[in-house]
């Protein structure tokens, strides 16, 4: 296999540089070792599109994150995908908080940021009614938005595809072929895949690709556990609350998410392990903890699951790294893309696109880098039923067109058969239970796939044309049965026959 | 002299009682609160008996599996013994809800039956 | 499409099939049955094991049976139902939209709507088990689905958490089909589930049921590769120092079942914060006049044969109030949980009726409790009447007769309350 460019990792990051990438002539492969993208840190974070007050604009992070931020509308109408600018809330509970807020306002207003404003007294209480009552200030930022990251990245993705990027999944990196200190390929489980410039969004993973190409930085993952309530809960708050950031992370928030649940989290502390998103009770605790001193009165009872994420971190270093290999040709490094990395995805990817221009001038000059005329920016709306349960009228025509739209099969979250047969053949296709999950919320809900997890194994089986048995939750290894009725009990009968067990 | 530890199952108080017995003949019951408690603990004794429930597979129904079960109860003994007679079974659809699908499983004088219908179909893409 | 009724029954389990036949029987006529799945029975097909009708219909039948018997009878009186259809909104003032593939979306205008939607099970993460989220982790009643209907067998080696009726169902099912049940955890001192169950489906087949224990943490990155166990204390707070770690390819959680009420509550009917079932009267009619509920929507049941009853009662009920000869007391008379009672349902007396002599009320205590008396105290503490139980425990549902003398007009409130005899 041969390509111009091959892009590491179907993340956040990846696949918006496969994005911004494809408005360019050229062929481009993007590798991702699991069997969807956003299987790592894009789908274990809080989903925030931050104001930017927090980082020196000097510095990547903060420059980044600024010239970001206003670009999300456009770019989730887009996409298709939801984002709301619903505003965060700094809050501070005493005077020296206060100043430690007055600092991020005059941070951010150096930033750019005009719209901060410090709120106290009663009218911190009309905006969230729900605060702790001893809550005295917040740094109100009506810039800041949430918004699904795993969904950003999956509608990227899409779209990547639609303009010709090829998505090879389940395709892990290997090691990176290098000759005369110049970028010749990627070799990977299936095989060597000839490129002479090679984008290294391996996230958690960023330090073992670039050894492989002798850059030297080691990442160190930082876990962090959430915690998500029942749909109902959404509105227990307005906005997205923060309490006073400190040097390792933006604290435990409570928000709402976009599909109006309820959101805490994370904590915050480094792991060894850089694929091991487990929780833990005392990381429960603390969240809980954490969240409780901003929103005292939580849902615990409707809790309707508990998610942990890993991101990036290199040890004294507090900037990304999203720069051309100083060492080999062809390579560039985009790493260390912790907080606020969701929040300065386009931009990341408008300054990928900038270097990848000056690779492909200093190697091969020959190639010149053309914007396709047909670059499709925006993807077509996909109807989901949950949008119409007050427009029926409207799904009614939708079901007259296509029977499978009046098929319930997730009824927590309300989505039909015709969404889960759109998810298995969109783009990006889904090839497991999770991948559907992300795509449509079929098994996101309350029940959490209990009576609608076997319908959609039935339909991956039947659309897929592969057997029930090899159905996974996420990819090769996570199968969700293991043989037919009757099997087990066919192959282990003899031993059974003259033991007594009973 | 042996002994013997059974739990009654006639209501909710679920009586903890020791049997005592000698060559296989019970010398004494402590332990239950009521004489349906003697009763169950001698039936329990001398011959445990259960009803077996399971599946069979059905060829061109609607579903793959028919529910069965023992007509009477069996000694608890073959329960395994019988579930492995039972997985070898294939029934052809139609099925009927107290259709025999088996006579004299395993020499016990006792039938498997179908405890539900099954409708055929002409193909089915979920076996 | 645009429909009228006068009574729209919401779910073909065991609760909306009697609903159907009882309200047929009260004479009520047009009558629509609306079931999301694609056969009758609800959560009976997929219950093979017997223990059924053996209150209803004096004989045990397994779950197919069971339902088999209801849906037979609901064919020959010309009932409609539409089967796979969803509903996805009902009104206070009756008014339901569902939606299929062959109609689309339906708008039924009903007299009377009730609803029988049941239960589901409670997750891992309502429960917040720690540890990683692999393949492998199921409710009890997913993987009976899968065993029982689909064909398919989720696991080989099986560690159950919960001793609820299903979970140790489960575990004989599957140790039946050849899979290993290393053990069933329960955090409490005692089990959830009926006594028979844990003789019959664990006792027999020498499965271990762990009281005081449970899973501490889930292991294993695609599937569930082990899981870590430990002893609780009093606050079931896991003890340090008594975890041990069990091998297993499967997790079955049996932790509770919990009723469907989304609807209910975006009908602005109001729930009871225990039974998470709407509060209702005897009629089991909720606090908007003419929507009724019953079976598992409405508090969790132990047997089947409940919400059968249960069902007929609103059967009835539907029938009188078509009718509209119904009289209301003055006032209602309220019933309150007192000691060791979790609830009670109904929550309160509504009517008077002519030759009534008795209401059945059902209840579930806290904790387990031998030789007790249920005590029915009116407001100013007299024992109204009482009655003694041998034992009460918090798996099995407990029902005692309120005598309808007993009922003068100035009763506004009764607590139910167990004291040691």
């Amino acid at each position: 296999m041969k390509t111009d460019v091959v892009i590491i990792g179907g993340g956040v990051i990846g696949t918006a540089i496969a994005r911004e990438l494809s408005r360019f002539n050229i062929n481009i492969i993007l590798i991702e070792k699991e069997d969807d993208v956003a299987m790592g840190t894009s789908k274990g974070n809080s989903g925030i599109i931050h104001a930017g007050y927090n980082d020196d604009f000097n510095t990547l992070k903060g420059e980044l994150n600024i010239k970001s931020n206003p670009k999300f509308d456009k770019l989730c109408a887009d996409l298709k995908i939801l984002f709301k600018r619903i505003g965060s809330l700094v809050i501070g509970f005493s005077q020296e908080d206060f100043r430690k807020l007055k600092e991020l306002k005059e941070n951010g207003e150096k930033n750019g940021i005009e719209n901060l404003e410090i709120i106290r007294g009663p009218k911190l209480f009309e905006l969230e009614p729900n605060l702790n009552p001893q809550a005295k200030y917040a740094l109100y930022a009506p810039s800041a938005g949430i918004i699904s990251p795993y969904k950003f990245t999956i509608a990227l993705a899409d779209n990547a595809v639609i303009n010709g990027v090829k998505v090879l999944l389940e395709t892990e990196a290997k090691d990176i072929r290098i000759e005369e200190k110049q970028v010749y390929g990627v070799v990977t489980n299936r095989g060597l895949i000839e490129t002479r410039i090679v984008i290294n969004a391996a996230g958690l993973h960023a330090d073992e690709i670039a050894e492989a190409a002798g850059d030297n930085f080691k990442i160190n993952p930082i876990k962090g556990e959430y915690q998500l309530f029942d749909k109902q809960w959404g509105n227990l708050v307005n906005h997205i609350l923060f309490p006073i950031p400190t040097k390792l992370s933006k604290g435990i928030l409570v928000a709402p998410t976009v599909h109006d649940n309820l959101l805490i989290g994370p904590n915050s502390y480094w792991v060894k392990d850089k694929d091991d998103p487990a929780t833990t009770k005392a990381g429960t605790e603390e969240v809980c903890e954490g969240a409780r001193k901003l929103v005292p009165n939580l849902p615990h009872q409707d809790l309707v699951a508990s998610f942990a994420g890993l991101r990036a971190d290199i040890e004294g270093r507090n900037d990304f790294i999203i720069e051309a290999s100083k060492k080999i040709r062809g390579f560039i490094n985009v790493a260390d893309i912790e907080s606020p990395g969701l929040s300065s995805v386009p931009a990341i990817a408008e300054m990928v696109s900038g270097i990848l221009k000056e690779v492909v001038k200093e190697i091969s000059p020959q190639l010149e880098l053309n914007c396709q005329d047909d670059f499709v920016e925006t993807l077509v709306e996909q109807p989901k039923f949950a949008d119409y349960l007050d427009k029926t009228g409207e799904w009614q025509e939708i079901v007259e067109k296509d029977t499978d739209y009046g098929e319930i099969i997730c009824r927590c979250e309300k989505v039909s058969k015709g969404e889960i047969l759109r998810a298995i053949h969109q783009p990006l296709p889904a090839r497991s239970l999770d991948a559907i999950k992300r795509r449509v919320r079929a098994g996101m809900g309350r029940c959490q796939g209990g009576f609608c997890s076997p319908k959609v194994l039935k339909i991956l089986s039947e659309e897929l044309k592969i057997s029930p048995l090899k159905v996974s939750k996420k990819g090769p290894g996570s199968e969700i049965l293991k043989t037919k009725t009757k099997e087990i009990i066919k192959e282990t009968g003899v031993k059974f026959k003259d033991e007594v067990r009973v | 002299m042996e002994q013997n530890k059974i739990i009654c199952i006639s209501c909710p108080i679920g009586c903890r009682m020791t049997i005592q017995s000698k060559d296989g003949k019970i010398t004494s019951i402590i332990g239950n609160a009521c004489p349906k408690g003697i009763k169950y603990a001698e039936e329990e004794f001398i011959n445990p008996l259960r009803i077996l429930t399971t599946t069979v597979k059905v060829i061109g129904g609607e579903l793959p599996l028919v529910s069965v079960k023992t007509e009477k109860s069996i000694p608890k003994r073959l329960l395994l013994k019988a579930m492995v007679e039972i997985a070898k079974i294939e029934v052809k659809a139609p099925v009927k809800i107290g259709q025999v699908i088996k006579d004299y499983l395993l020499g016990t004088g006792v039938s498997l039956v179908a405890t539900r219908n099954i409708k055929r179909v002409d193909s089915n893409l979920f076996s | 499409m645009k429909l009228e009724y006068d009574l729209v029954i919401i779910g073909g389990g065991p609760a909306g099939l009697a609903v159907a036949l009882e309200a047929r029987r009260n004479t009520v006529k047009d009558i629509l049955l609306l079931e999301r799945d694609k056969y009758l029975g609800g959560i009976l097909p997929q219950c093979i094991h017997n223990g059924f009708g053996v209150q209803y219909f004096k004989e045990e039948l397994t779950g197919p049976e069971y339902a088999g018997r209801f849906i037979t009878k609901l064919k020959d009186c010309q009932i409609n139902v539409k089967k796979e259809t969803m509903v996805i909104n009902i009104t206070s003032d009756k008014r339901i939209i569902a939606i299929n593939r062959d109609d689309g979306l339906l708008h039924i205008q009903s007299k009377a709507v009730v609803l029988a939607m049941g239960c589901r099970e409670r997750t891992r993460e309502a429960i917040a088990v720690p540890g990683s989220r692999p393949a492998g982790i199921f409710t009890a009643g997913t993987a009976q689905r899968y065993i029982n209907i689909e064909g398919y067998m989720p696991g080989r080696e099986v560690v159950v958490l919960g001793s609820g009726d299903i979970g140790m169902i489960m575990a004989r099912r599957m140790t039946l089909e050849g899979a290993r049940v290393k053990a069933v955890l329960e955090i409490m001192p005692f089990s959830t589930g009926l006594i028979r169950n844990k003789v019959q489906c664990l006792d027999d087949f020498n499965i271990p049921l762990k009281f005081n224990h449970t899973i501490t943490r889930i292991e294993g990155g695609k599937r569930v590769e082990k899981v870590t166990v430990a002893q609780v204390d009093k606050n079931l707070q896991a003890i340090p120092g008594t975890e041990e770690e069990i091998s297993c390819d499967t997790v079955l959680l049996s932790v509770g079942l919990i009723p469907e009420n989304e609807l209910t509550s975006e009908a602005g009917i109001k729930l009871d914060p225990v039974t998470r079932g709407p509060i209702v009267n005897e009629n089991r009619e909720t606090e908007i006049e003419g929507i009724f509920a019953c079976g598992n929507v409405l508090h969790v049941h132990d047997l089947a044969d409940f919400v059968t009853e249960e069902g007929e009662i609103v059967g009835r009920a539907v029938g009188e109030y078509l009718k509209g000869n119904r009289k209301f007391r003055s006032q209602p008379i309220k019933i309150f949980p007192g000691d060791n009672i979790a609830y009670v349902v109904p929550q309160h007396i509504d009517f008077i009726v002519p030759g009534r002599k008795k209401i059945k009320l059902f209840m579930r205590v806290k904790k387990p409790e031998e030789r007790v008396k249920i005590n029915l105290i009116d407001d100013k503490g007299r024992v109204l009447t009482a009655y003694k139980k041998r034992i009460v425990t918090p798996g099995e549902m407990v029902s005692v007769f309120l005598p309808e003398v007993l009922l003068d007009d100035k009763l506004k409130n009764i607590t139910i309350s167990i004291k040691r005899d």
